[in-house]
């Protein structure tokens, strides 16, 4: 049972590099380096059909007409820039991976930080008052209480012994 | 203790509350919005160019040029999308209202199909235009049809529906629209 879970397994695997790979096989490239720069390229750019995945991987229909679209332009020289507008002016920020750094995008790219810097000041006034309540010092009415509750614990421990 | 500064350590305990309140506002507005539905950046800009075969004479060409001057909507279907199926009737009623003329954009699909469909669930459009390889989808941003656009006269893109039109948007959004879109006219 074992065994077979295992051949299923490294079958799903293969199988699942494989789709990856069809969704390029049918564009030529001069050499492998050129074709990494094209896969490359298709990564970061969003599926909009399947959201979770890049051009590069999907097989969706929608998929591969832009993949058509971003070979044909690769082939006319045009530079990955102006590949990338080419489909941000058609389909917004949302088809890059990696959102733009602009006004409305600042929340996304400093709001962790903002958290950050937030963190570590209620953490640092959290250990500073921590301390502070350590080095208070009893006042003699509460020595005295604290004497009388000790003395008061061992009386009754005494008993029992 | 607690008697001499029960404020600050009552509210201090309510931080975390809050936090939670919040982070969970947005989660709880985040179920409700729709992942598919992106918006369009082509709103306000000038619809892209095209120049497209026609379903029932594919020697006629139309191109954006040839709208110019009305307000109309270009609604992209195909025969092979369900949820066209659906939108289809109220699209219909819009014709039948006669408040906007609709242009219909055939995208991927097979004219013969194209024109099945329209002979089983009636043609509400103007025009029909054939976008077989779809390419001027991708210039509209079309990622999943039906999606409408309604154009002004001057050819720049004013609202996008994405996704079926419904019997209530015609109401609250289509008729508002049309009369804004009038109005910057005027």
């Amino acid at each position: 049972m074992k065994t077979f879970k295992t051949v299923v397994f490294i079958g799903l695997f293969l199988i699942s590099g494989f789709a990856g790979a069809t969704a390029l096989s049918s564009y030529t490239f001069k050499d492998k380096a050129e074709e990494q720069e094209f896969r490359e390229l298709t990564a970061k750019i969003r599926c909009l059909v399947c959201q979770n995945q890049s051009l590069a991987d999907s097989d969706a229909e929608l998929a591969n007409d832009l993949r058509r679209e971003v070979y044909t332009l690769w082939n006319e020289q045009k530079s990955e820039d102006e590949i990338v507008d080419f489909l941000v002016s058609r389909y917004g920020d949302f088809v890059l991976y990696d959102p733009p750094f602009k006004p409305s995008t600042y929340i996304l790219w400093f709001g962790p930080f903002i958290l950050l810097v937030i963190g570590a000041y209620v953490l640092s006034r959290a250990l500073k008052t921590k301390a502070e309540d350590e080095e208070a010092e009893l006042t003699e009415e509460e020595q005295q209480r604290l004497k009388s509750l000790l003395d008061d614990n061992n009386d009754n421990q005494e008993p029992t012994r | 203790m607690s008697d001499t500064k029960p404020t600050p350590n009552r509210t201090r305990y309510l931080i975390p509350l809050f936090v939670f309140l919040i982070m969970a506002g947005f989660l709880l507005k985040g179920l409700f919005m729709d992942p598919r539905h992106i918006p369009s950046v082509l709103i306000n800009k000038p619809a892209p160019e095209f120049n497209l075969p026609t379903l029932y004479n594919p020697e006629k060409l139309i191109s954006k040029a040839d709208m110019k001057g009305k307000v109309w909507m270009l609604n992209v279907w195909a025969s092979w999308c369900v949820a066209c199926r659906a939108e289809h009737q109220v699209l219909n009623t819009i014709a039948d209202m006669g408040i906007v003329d609709i242009v219909g954009l055939d995208y991927k699909d097979e004219p013969a199909d194209g024109k099945r469909w329209l002979q089983q669930l009636g043609n509400p459009y103007k025009e029909v235009l054939v976008d077989k390889s779809g390419r001027t989808g991708i210039d509209l941003g079309v990622y999943g049809v039906p999606e409408s656009f309604l154009i002004d006269g001057e050819g720049v893109i004013r609202h996008k529906f994405t996704g079926p039109l419904y019997y209530p948007d015609i109401k609250d959004v289509l008729i508002p629209k049309l009369n804004e879109i009038k109005g910057m006219a005027k």
